[in-house]
């Protein structure tokens, strides 16, 4: 069997956390002969890698070019450019690297995202035969707009201007002058040969031979990358921990994330934003090993809580005099990469951290070059592919979030359009909202019927009728509406129908006679469908006793192609009794009522209900957790293809 | 107890032709779980990154595709899988794990596959293609298909993609939690963490969706399927660090055994025993197999074969929905 050795054992020099780096640059400007070099150099090649390529590119009758170690797919040799992120590791004596290379080409931005926004630093590349180009400036705006602080700035093919040191000059003083408006601070500017392998690695082409830059003496790019360090873990910060998940496999509820930010200790008090409920945090789970009593930033953990509340996926868990923003309206720096423009008005789907919520863009303020940093155009109504703007945007329902600057994970959200995540943005400021001009930007944009998948897409829910039954007095009014209040407050399309709004109008020609009951059942399950078809999560408060009145009510709903769930709302008849809120019991008690269920009328309880809550023995707020954590998964709109039956 | 995981032991595999070459026989009557003696290390920062990522990535394809399977093919790699996947959820796997069964498995990989199912409590498909094994079916015309009669890239895609196409078909998934790594091959390199595959299987490598702050592809249409590649940032030292800090039972066979021509052999990747060749190696140790990692300069997948048979030859297969 397995034990744990006493004495710890040191890993292998160089077995430090590895740094990220990405490369990126104007097309052609050397990128992937850095990278194939760098490899070269550092011997981080499997033995034949370069026999390889040198036969592959005799086949295509090329000399042979370091960039092929890299570009290993057929089509790209063809073509010889990059075309997708490409992540390979080596390591200096100091440490493991992860190298990204991004791609030059325009119509690749996503990619060179793809790539970037992982990165803990950058190698950003200028040819110095062809100095700066659109894309060496707007790359490094992106570098600024992700946060990467970590640059260096290697002005490759210097072999091609005869290692002049004059127009190295020029490039690094015309460089400076364009960081220096984004607010980026390169760490160094080195000048390079990566096809000839000069301040690389070594400074000279090969051992033994002159240094063709005896006029440079500081770093190469190998011993500037060493300067850098993974970024650390944002523990000193304020906890947020966003829900990922709510499991109960076994006895234990257990909610799941990941800490982004702070610590989170043992009897620590959450809060849980949106809903801004409270409880103390009961254990750190950890199935291979003892229970901890203390997490860090950095990691996924499973904790349970004291007192059972609702949480969900997408509830931001902090310490109460730490909490984050929440508002429903907020500025951004947004960049867009979708086949499709961003159009204001219409709504999308909006990810923050495991917060998902429909969005819409409310105005487009300007609209950046990020090469020349200049406003391309003013205040307008949509933002192309490419674009970077500066925008408002609004969610259905509150969004929970932080400040770029102060907390980068809860500061940064992105966009899909189409299934894919099409643009991201930056958060610098959220905003009250105004009510009265949001209605009036609404913009319908479909032709044709309204289709249910429609309103689920604009709800971002599907229809449902959640049947609570029980004796009077078990809870059931004061369950729906509390669940309505919740729902309704997380943006949801919620309505409660029970004796106040049917008995008097819809069925006030019914009494309760047996089958008068059935008829009331029967017309509030057709009722509470046609709710549903318009897209509402529907909870019912009827004592509704029969068994077979509520198998009807079930078979009416789920005919018309809704989420049906039954919910036992179970108190014995001596406490319900007691509690008599409305004095029905002593009535019915004193003959003054007939046929009153419990009493002089049967109950038939439900043998398989979807849920059963035991009122006598839960809180109100306990209550309606476990029947929001019943119903909100299973209404939620899980994909699309989830709709588009 | 008789589904006791200890009462599986390996019988006597020494007249099984996969042991006709280099690499012996187990020993008969042992466990088929090699269990590595827990080492805690100082510096463990970065293993402790890559598993947090991993539970992350594990729980987000479970909560996005509630209809999802894990293949496992049995390996260093899947066993991780496994045990990050106990660790995302309490102990529990909530969805079904997959072995496509190629029927060229060496023969103490299915003992422990069966000590796995007991020992992990693995709700566990297996699949073999078996229309092209016997020649029957679609396969009527070209007769059965196998390494003795055809090219090992023509095997593995018939007796692994179509085989997952056939069990994909069945079974509606509309997720795949996978252990491939970027640093097994230049076209893994290229991977994303949620990796969208059409109804074909195709992987459109050319135009990938984006991906990054952690928010990725989490939908697709009814008949295609994403990929959550969970392992993605682990390189293969990694791998042998971790399964040593959580002492991960795994399979013997990565560890050196004495062939018949005196020399130690051990197999770094494990796949069909008619094309899967040993290493020579001392490495008879976790300790051992990480050291030699350090200076190796050859390939993991070097000792398999359907990977160069041709040129490209990887990049066709994963094109055609290979992992």
């Amino acid at each position: 069997m397995s034990s744990v050795s006493s004495v710890p054992v040191s890993l292998a020099p160089g077995q430090t956390s590895r740094l990220r780096v990405v490369f990126v640059g104007h097309v052609d400007h050397g990128k992937s002969t850095l990278i194939g070099r760098i490899f070269f150099d550092t011997n981080s090649l499997p033995d034949g890698k370069v026999e390889q390529i040198q036969k592959a590119c005799a086949e295509e009758g090329m000399d042979f070019e370091y960039a092929f170690l890299l570009d290993a797919l057929l089509e790209e040799q063809e073509q010889n450019i990059t075309i997708d992120t490409t992540q390979i590791q080596f390591k200096t004596a100091k440490r493991p690297y992860v190298i990204i290379d991004a791609p030059g080409h325009k119509e690749f931005l996503k990619n060179m995202i793809t790539g970037a926004a992982s990165a803990d630093a950058a190698v950003l590349l200028i040819a110095a035969n062809e100095g700066v180009q659109e894309q060496s400036r707007r790359h490094g705006y992106l570098l600024s707009l992700l946060g990467i602080k970590q640059v260096v700035v290697a002005v490759n093919k210097m072999d091609l201007v005869g290692y002049s040191q004059e127009i190295f000059d020029a490039v690094q003083t015309e460089y400076l002058a364009f960081l220096a408006r984004i607010g980026v601070e390169a760490r160094a500017f080195v000048p390079i040969s990566a096809r000839n392998g000069v301040n690389v690695a070594g400074r000279t082409p090969e051992v033994g031979a002159p240094n063709p830059m005896l006029w440079y003496t500081g770093p190469t790019v190998l011993e500037m990358l060493d300067t850098f360090e993974p970024p650390a873990p944002l523990v000193a910060m304020p906890l947020r921990l966003p829900i990922q998940d709510v499991y109960r496999f076994d006895d234990r509820r257990l909610l799941v994330g990941r800490i982004e930010s702070g610590t989170l200790k043992v009897g620590d008090a959450l809060v849980f934003s949106p809903n801004n409920k409270t409880s103390v945090v009961a254990s750190i789970e950890n199935w291979s090993g003892p229970h901890r009593s203390q997490a860090l930033a950095g990691e996924s953990v499973a904790i349970t809580l004291k007192e059972q509340i609702f949480v969900q996926r997408g509830h931001i868990a902090s310490h109460e005099e730490t909490a984050p923003i929440e508002s429903n309206r907020f500025k951004a720096r947004l960049f867009w990469m979708g086949k499709r423009p961003l159009t204001v008005g219409q709504t999308y789907k909006l990810k923050l951290a495991t917060q998902e919520l429909d969005a819409e863009v409310v105005s487009v303020e300007r609209v950046i070059d990020a090469s020349t940093l200049e406003t391309v155009t003013g205040e307008r109504p949509f933002i192309n592919r490419n674009d970077v703007a500066e925008v408002t945007l609004q969610t259905r329902g509150a969004l929970v979030m932080d400040n770029h600057d102060r907390n980068p994970f809860m500061g940064r959200f992105v966009i899909v359009d189409e299934r894919q995540v099409a643009g991201g943005g930056i958060i610098h400021g959220g905003v009250y909202s105004d009510r009265t001009k949001v209605k009036s930007a609404n913009i319908y944009w479909s032709e044709g019927n309204v289709l249910p998948r429609n309103r689920t897409l604009r709800n971002g829910h599907r229809g449902a009728v959640v049947w609570l039954t029980g004796l009077s007095g078990s809870g059931k009014s004061t369950i729906a509406r509390q669940i309505e209040r919740e729902l309704f407050n997380a943006g949801r399309q919620v309505y409660v129908l029970d004796g106040d709004n049917i008995r008097h109008g819809l069925n006030s020609n019914l009494g309760f006679a047996p089958e008068d009951r059935v008829e009331n059942i029967r017309r509030v399950a057709e009722v509470a469908t046609l709710m549903a078809d318009a897209g509402l999560i529907v909870v019912t408060a009827f004592i509704s006793p029969y068994l077979q009145d509520r198998r009807r009510a079930r078979e009416i709903v789920l005919e018309g192609g809704h989420e049906f769930a039954e919910i036992y709302v179970d108190a014995p008849l001596a406490v319900c009794e007691a509690r008599d809120v409305k004095g029905l019991y002593k009535r019915a008690r004193a003959g003054e009522i007939e046929e009153f269920t419990g009493i002089s009328a049967p109950y038939e309880a439900p043998e398989n209900p979807e849920l059963r809550v035991q009122t006598e023995l839960l809180t109100l707020e306990e209550s309606v957790s476990a029947v929001l954590e019943y119903v909100v998964p299973r209404v939620r709109a899980v994909s699309e293809d989830d709709i588009a039956i | 107890m008789s589904t006791s995981a200890s009462d599986l032991l390996l019988p006597d595999f020494s007249s099984h032709p996969a042991h006709n070459g280099k690499y012996a026989p187990p020993i008969a009557g042992s466990c088929p779980a090699f269990f590595p003696e827990k080492v805690s290390r100082t510096d463990s920062a970065h293993l402790d990154a890559l598993e947090a990522q991993s539970i992350y990535l594990i729980r987000e394809a479970f909560h996005h595709f509630k209809n999802l399977c894990m293949p496992w093919s049995m390996g260093k790699d899947s066993n991780v899988l496994i045990w990050l996947s106990r660790k995302a959820f309490g102990g529990h796997i909530p969805y079904p794990l997959l072995h496509i069964d190629t029927t060229y498995e060496f023969p103490e990989m299915l003992v422990y596959r069966d000590w796995a199912v007991r020992y992990h409590d693995l709700n566990l498909i297996v699949k073999i293609n078996e229309d092209a094994r016997a020649g029957t079916g679609d396969y009527a015309e070209r007769g059965p298909i196998g390494y003795e009669t055809a090219d090992p890239v023509t095997v593995t895609h018939e007796l692994k993609t179509a085989a997952l196409q056939q069990v994909m078909a069945e079974h509606q998934w509309s997720a795949l939690i996978t252990g491939i790594r970027r640093d097994e091959d230049p076209t893994r390199a290229k991977e994303r963490y949620f990796s969208p595959r059409n109804k074909d299987f195709e992987w459109d490598y050319k135009d990938q969706p984006p991906e990054f702050w952690n928010q990725f592809t989490t939908s697709c249409a009814a008949g295609e399927h994403v990929r959550v590649q969970a392992l993605l940032d682990w390189s293969e030292r990694d791998i042998w660090l971790y399964i040593q800090k959580e002492g991960i039972p795994i399979p013997h066979m990565y560890f050196a055994r004495e062939g018949k021509d005196g020399k130690k052999y051990r197999f770094r990747s494990l796949g069909c025993w008619p094309i899967s060749g040993p290493v020579e190696s001392e490495a008879d140790t976790i300790d051992k197999i990480i050291d030699e990692l350090a200076v190796t300069t050859t390939s993991e997948r070097a000792g398999r074969a359907q990977d160069h048979h041709e040129r490209n030859a990887m990049q066709k297969l994963r094109a055609k929905g290979f992992m």
